[in-house]
């Protein structure tokens, strides 16, 4: 090949800083750039058909700078194909209607997943794939480089030092793809510090890797999604909890693990120092966490149980918490919470025992998805948390009795000794309005022709799945032979679904005489203890209490 | 749900008794708030078990008939009333108020 240059990409780098100084002028001084001029500067600087990866992650959002980049000139800037985390925020999809951008690469999109969907089907957007967080990630570095980034730090110094404080979530990720594959860099912050009077409380992202600043009018836009009151969970959550517990983490010897976000998984946070106490399980079980600082676990924390959690992101409100138990969190010399999406998805893929977490359906083989009809939303990082990790090797306790149980009997390479990880579905039967979390076939299926996607959008397929724990009792997939036993064994414990009224009943009976389903009344729990007055916290201001009054729940979640 | 309707569905059941429930004042747990129900036992002449459910969940008379089924088969009683007033609770939620309230009664007996 006759290639004369192969510095295209410095080249491209220089025109496009060269661009930004000429035409920002007088309101550049240094790397901060005048609040005013933001337009201005993404209009210098970016170029049709660029990727962009705008800062949405699953809490922190750039909003500044998606509020700017839906001011550009169309005639300019057109064709950005957008590689981000997560869609948050209208803005993140007004750039496709406004004619700015055209192809989207994504890990989830939660609540703008109904738009999503519309603008897909009026062909605005073009969607490349749906990815997990870490999957995602990896492609920054392989074929989904970002050429311009557009990303949210707390506070910035004179030379373009970015402090991410407690919310630093996907911006390593992003800003090491971009600043080492000749992109730009642009950061928004809350607050500038002139490195003198004031200073950054730490440097998370170094000034070298950072080449404009600009100070956002507002503070960036950052969600309480981890924060369930513990006022609204439900007896049969607290059945289902101590199932858990009992059947399940005790069972396998649980050390390691990831937590869903939802009010089932609350609930055995705020048993574990009560009815898991009883049990003589401290110490045992739930030393080492991957999960963001969910505020349901600080009775635990204070009883003594948890031993260290690494976080993907922050949540408001456990600030002063954090930094009163360093012991616990993973924090800077500063004091504050540090944490990482990316590392944190690796750390729960290849360093936990289990995942355990909710659904909307499952179906007869155990494929599990929350995909419903007209919306695209993806799953962030559950299908990353909830799979087997097939190149692991360390062994653990838990670990091996999994895979123990599902390779006894076998032959040849399935029945080569390995561990495997737990993976449970927790899932109340019928969830709110009667609507059953058992079905004969996904919702997924006819999402998938009606986008026409290459595959249905499963969250966790059946063949990782080892537990489906339901009110009625647990279901041990690991011990299922063939697939005759693993509907079964699903269908008994799907209660009054139409999934579960249908059941064999002698098989059932026979899976529950070999331990592949377990009552309640089977790990000897009475469903009549499920109280709330089980639970370690019963209101929010209980957990306020239970923190030494160093918790600061956001203000909706104040009801005294 | 999409075929809640205004108004009440009323959904009767009978089941012969095994053994008779005895004496016993009446007994009621629960509350009647969104997602939950209240049940009342009450002692009645004769030998069946009679149960009446008031729900404002329309259309679920396949999914009650086998939550009361299994209840009966749990505790086969005899002269025994069961009147629920449903707000929308899970079947998981009805069993368990119904294990409560036959709990209460047998506290109850002398």
């Amino acid at each position: 090949m006759d290639r004369m240059n192969w510095n295209t990409k410095a080249l491209n780098r220089a025109d496009r800083l060269a661009r930004a100084r000429h035409e920002i002028g007088g309101r550049l001084a240094g790397k901060v750039v005048a609040t005013e001029a933001i337009v201005t500067l993404l209009e210098a600087t970016l170029e049709p058909g660029d990727r962009v990866c705008l800062e949405g992650n699953n809490q922190k959002q750039a909003d500044f700078l998606a509020q700017a980049l839906n001011q550009v000139d169309p005639q300019r800037v057109h064709r950005l194909h957008m590689v981000q985390s997560v869609l948050a925020l209208p803005e993140h999809l007004d750039i496709f209607e406004n004619g700015v951008a055209s192809r989207l690469d994504f890990s989830f999109s939660g609540p703008q997943g109904a738009r999503l969907a519309k603008l897909v089907s009026a062909n605005r957007i073009e969607i490349g794939a749906i990815h997990t967080y870490l999957e995602l990630f990896a492609r920054y570095f392989v074929d989904l480089t970002p050429k311009v980034a557009l990303v949210a730090a707390h506070a910035a110094d004179a030379e373009g030092n970015l402090y991410t404080g407690p919310n630093t979530e996907d911006t390593p990720a992003i800003v090491e793809a971009t600043a080492f594959s000749g992109g730009i860099v642009i950061a928004q912050v809350n607050e500038l510090v002139d490195g003198r009077a004031t200073s950054l409380p730490r440097i998370d992202i170094p000034a070298g890797w950072v080449d404009f600043v600009v100070k956002a009018p507002r503070p960036n836009f950052v969600e309480p999604l981890f924060t369930r009151d513990p006022a609204q969970i439900s007896e049969i959550q607290v059945l289902m909890a101590m199932m858990a517990i009992k059947g399940i983490y005790a069972e396998y010897g649980v050390q390691r693990l990831n937590h869903g976000i939802g009010f089932d998984t609350a609930a055995i946070e705020l048993l574990l120092p009560t009815y898991g106490e009883s049990l003589g399980l401290k110490g045992k079980i739930c030393r080492h966490w991957a999960l963001n600082p969910h505020p349901a676990l600080i009775p635990a924390i204070e009883a003594g149980w948890v031993e260290s959690i690494h976080s993907f992101g922050s949540e408001l409100g456990m600030e002063d918490y954090i930094r009163a138990r360093s012991d616990v969190f993973f924090t800077g010399a500063d004091g504050s919470l540090r944490s990482n999406r990316a590392f944190c998805q690796a750390a729960g893929h290849y360093a936990c025992d289990l995942f355990i977490g909710s659904t909307l359906q499952i179906d007869l083989d155990g494929n599990s998805s929350t995909a419903t009809l007209g919306r695209i939303t993806g799953f962030g990082g559950a299908p990353n948390m909830g799979a087997d990790a097939r190149g692991r090797r360390h062994a653990s306790e838990a670990w091996l009795k999994a895979g123990r149980q599902a390779r006894e009997g076998r032959g040849g390479a399935a029945g080569t000794p390995r561990g495997q990880k737990l993976v449970v579905q927790m899932v109340e039967t019928f969830r709110e309005h009667m609507q059953p979390a058992f079905v004969e076939r996904l919702d997924a299926w006819t999402l998938q022709e009606q986008a026409g996607m290459a595959l249905p959008p499963i969250m966790i397929y059946g063949e990782d799945v080892t537990h489906i724990l339901t009110e009625e009792g647990i279901a041990n997939l690991l011990l299922c032979r063939d697939d005759t036993e693993r509907e079964q064994a699903i269908r008994g414990v799907a209660g009054y679904t139409a999934v579960g009224l249908a059941r064999d009943r002698r098989i059932v009976e026979n899976l529950r005489d070999r331990g592949v389903i377990r009552r309640p009344e089977d790990l000897g729990i009475d469903p009549r203890e499920a109280t709330r007055n089980l639970l370690a916290a019963r209101s929010m201001r209980d957990l306020v209490r239970a923190s030494h009054g160093l918790y600061a729940p956001p203000k909706r979640f104040r009801h005294w | 749900m999409s075929n809640i309707t205004p108004g009440l569905e009323t959904l009767d059941y009978t089941f012969a008794g095994r053994r008779p429930a005895g004496v016993f004042a009446p007994v009621l747990v629960g509350v009647v708030g969104s997602g939950n129900l209240e049940v009342l036992l009450e002692p009645v002449p004769g030998a069946d078990c009679a149960v009446r459910i008031e729900t404002s969940a329309r259309g679920f008379g396949q999914v009650w008939e086998a939550v009361v089924r299994d209840f009966h088969q749990r505790h086969p009683l005899g002269g025994l009333r069961v009147s629920i007033n449903d707000m929308g609770a899970t079947p998981a939620v009805v069993s368990l108020r119904l294990d409560q309230a036959i709990s209460e009664v047998r506290e109850l007996q002398p």
